[in-house]
């Protein structure tokens, strides 16, 4: 026990709204200055007060959450798994709608989006909260914590729309944590820059239930799913959550017209294994069909997997090989900067049509939606 | 092999049909359930054997479902005086919970001055959290930095009631609100989180004496309050054993339930298994049956 801390402690007053308990650890990239706008000071334990959608009343003011699957019974003053919806007297509520805790401007090629809007910028939202709790997570941060447990800024949706027009974006993207558990807020924002010409793009593990999934879907321009493994095991073990509803997430994406990507974060000795990835690539080309894109991205050690070294290159290029031999069109790789599985390759021709370092595009060698060497329609958002 | 002693101590008079304690009955029952408890005759000697005055004590309360369903104040301060008797000192007894909001919500007095017993929660200003993340068992977590660094024991104030995934939150569960995220650890009935999380090394040394609040229990449709399925037992619980503790309050739920006509616990599908899984020799915290629960029944 330090008795220093202790001391520096008595000697501090009483906060009547609760301290920062936890420091802002913010992604990469540059921070906006929120604080310089009036309606964006930073708040410290900043709840909002705004009804949940997709849930159902009870007796005895329970209720049951239907956003994810996970449709937690939720008694009267207790939370959902997410932390961020709260059961308030029968009411579900969630408290994050216009508080997030990070905000930045990203370049699209960092959630990544390989074929929708390349070389453009994306104001990048999120709050606290996940529902699910991936041992690897990189933002665990703010995805594993309650929203008290972080600073937050008041943003709501038209100023997130002003920001992002201001700051040259094109997009907002949703992402960091999980944005299904901010899913009233993003869905405000996502139809007020709509309105006013802002794109939105989600970037979530698509656990999430069917109604509320198609909702999103006719609201947004853009989808990227990180799907974690094709194995229940791995799903539970090392996620808390389950395959089929993210198996059932992208069909419905591949039956809809909205643009979606997928990443499979390969995790050594977990999820690498070539026969469950080739099982899985039959499937998306089944069941998805060959043209979406695919990211195979490297891990590195973080959260609770710090035991585990990085991917190996070798394991993310075997990968990448046998999504091409079972028929799939555009599969990368990826957080390996300046490898070559990072370019778009034209199918038919082979040439380069996207060439990338990194979040940098170096040449681009298209003409409108086609290769500009052999014409083949090359599927994306590109305008 | 021997058995883990636990004295359930009652009297139909500390609280009142409006909810009032009787603060002198309830120092004298928490006086003989400690003397019973370490075969003392004094409740000085009996605390002894589980703090010393140099001890920080943390009195971890529950106050989470509000006024009518959370730990006495009364209880705990009942307690904290009692520590005094021990040369315990003032700011160096520690009431704590998730928030002091809840603290202040239930009828608690904040004190972060010394003077009095100190009183706060976690998300006070300069508390929070430790950086350092447990990663032990199914746990990834935060721990509450009164724990880490405001005090070295825990006498644990639990409040005794019917919990509607774990199908009982007594003793065990009560560390849920020791750490930043335990949203996170309710599937599955909160089996083997609970259990788990009370392996953990801080919480496993710090845990000295539990003294479970059961004046009043919420014997259904917990952990929120229901007027209409809470009933005055007029008890607390003292014990060295969190395992047993939880066991004799699971008992004790499933009694009031019977003889209010409800299906016992395991008839709804609710069997408290986190208890049982607490004393399984992966975790080995306690005891969690009759034959290993030399079980003290008082009346005042």
């Amino acid at each position: 026990m330090s008795k220093l801390d202790r001391r520096r402690f008595l000697k501090c007053s009483l906060a009547t709204a609760g301290g920062v308990m936890f420091p802002q650890i913010l992604p990469g990239g540059p921070l906006l200055n929120l604080s310089q706008n009036a309606s964006a000071s930073p708040t410290q334990a900043g709840l909002s007060h705004v009804e949940a959608k997709y849930y159902k009343k009870l007796e005895h003011k329970e209720i049951e959450c239907e956003l994810c699957p996970r449709e937690c019974m939720v008694g009267d003053r207790e939370r959902g798994y997410c932390g961020c919806r709260e059961n308030q007297n029968g009411t579900y509520y969630t408290l994050v709608h216009s508080y997030p805790c990070s905000a930045h401007v990203d370049p699209i090629e960092k959630k990544p989006f390989f074929h929708f809007l390349p070389g453009t910028k994306a104001f990048s939202i999120a709050t606290a909260g996940c529902n699910i709790n991936c041992k690897f997570c990189q933002n665990w941060e703010i995805s594993q914590v309650r929203p008290e447990q972080v600073k937050t800024y008041y943003l709501p949706p038209e100023d997130v729309v002003s920001y992002a027009q201001e700051s040259g974006s094109r997009s907002i993207a949703y992402t960091y944590s999980e944005p299904i558990v901010f899913y009233e807020y993003m869905l405000d924002c996502a139809i007020a820059g709509r309105k006013r010409g802002v794109k939105s793009v989600v970037i979530t593990a698509g656990y999430i239930n069917h109604d509320p999934w198609l909702e999103l879907i006719r609201e947004v321009d853009a989808i990227k799913v990180d799907f974690k493994a094709f194995t229940e095991k791995y799903y539970q073990d090392i996620c808390q959550g389950k395959l089929k509803p993210v198996m059932d997430a992208l069909v419905d994406l591949a039956q809809s017209n909205i643009w979606y990507e997928i990443v499979y974060l390969v995790v050594p000795t977990l999820n690498d294994d070539f026969n469950d990835i080739r099982r899985m690539c039959k499937w998306m080309v089944q069941e998805l069909g060959k043209d979406v894109p695919l990211h195979f991205t490297r891990f590195h050690p973080m959260y609770l997997l710090k035991n585990l070294p990085p991917t190996p290159v070798s394991t993310l290029e075997g990968a990448r090989e046998i999504a091409l031999e079972e028929g799939m069109s555009f599969v990368y790789v990826g957080n390996v900067p300046g490898h070559k599985g990072e370019h778009t390759y034209c199918p038919d021709c082979k040439q380069v049509l996207i060439e990338r370092v990194g979040y940098r595009i170096i040449q681009m060698n298209l003409k409108g939606n086609k290769c500009k060497f052999c014409g083949r329609a090359i599927p994306g958002v590109w305008s | 092999m021997s058995k883990s002693r636990i004295v359930v101590i009652k009297s139909p008079r500390v609280i009142s049909s409006s909810g009032k304690v009787d603060n002198e009955l309830l120092s004298r029952m928490v006086k003989r359930g400690l003397c019973q408890l370490a075969s003392e005759s004094e409740h000085q000697d009996a605390l002894n054997h589980f703090f010393s005055p140099k001890d920080f004590v943390g009195l971890k309360v529950n106050c989470l479902a509000g006024r009518m369903a959370s730990t006495h104040p009364e209880l705990a301060l009942v307690v904290a005086s009692l520590l005094k008797t021990i040369d315990i000192k003032n700011r160096n007894i520690v009431i704590w919970d998730r928030s002091s909001y809840e603290l202040k919500e239930v009828g608690f007095s904040l004190n972060v001055d010394g003077g009095d017993f100190l009183c706060f929660g976690t998300d006070a200003q300069g508390v929070g959290y430790s950086p350092k993340l447990i990663d032990h068992m199914s746990i990834g977590s935060l721990l509450s930095r009164v724990m880490e660094q405001f005090t070295n024991v825990q006498l644990n104030l639990p409040v005794l009631k019917d919990h509607n995934l774990s199908g009982v939150t007594c003793s065990l569960k009560n560390f849920f609100g020791a750490i930043h995220n335990p949203n996170k650890y309710h599937d599955n009935g909160c089996d083997p989180y609970i259990a788990d999380l009370n392996t953990v090394p801080q919480i496993r040394k710090q845990q000295r004496l539990i003294i479970c609040d059961a004046l009043r229990v919420q014997y259904n449709g917990g952990p929120s309050y229901h007027p209409q399925w809470a009933e005055n037992f007029g008890g607390i619980i003292v014990g060295d054993d969190p395992v047993a503790v939880d066991f004799a309050g699971y008992q004790i739920i499933d009694k009031i339930r019977r003889k209010k006509g409800l299906p016992t616990l395991k008839n709804t599908g609710r069997k408290p298994e986190h208890i049982f899984t607490a004393a399984d020799s992966r975790h080995k915290l306690g005891k969690a049956s009759s034959e290993e629960i030399d079980l003290v029944e008082m009346v005042i």
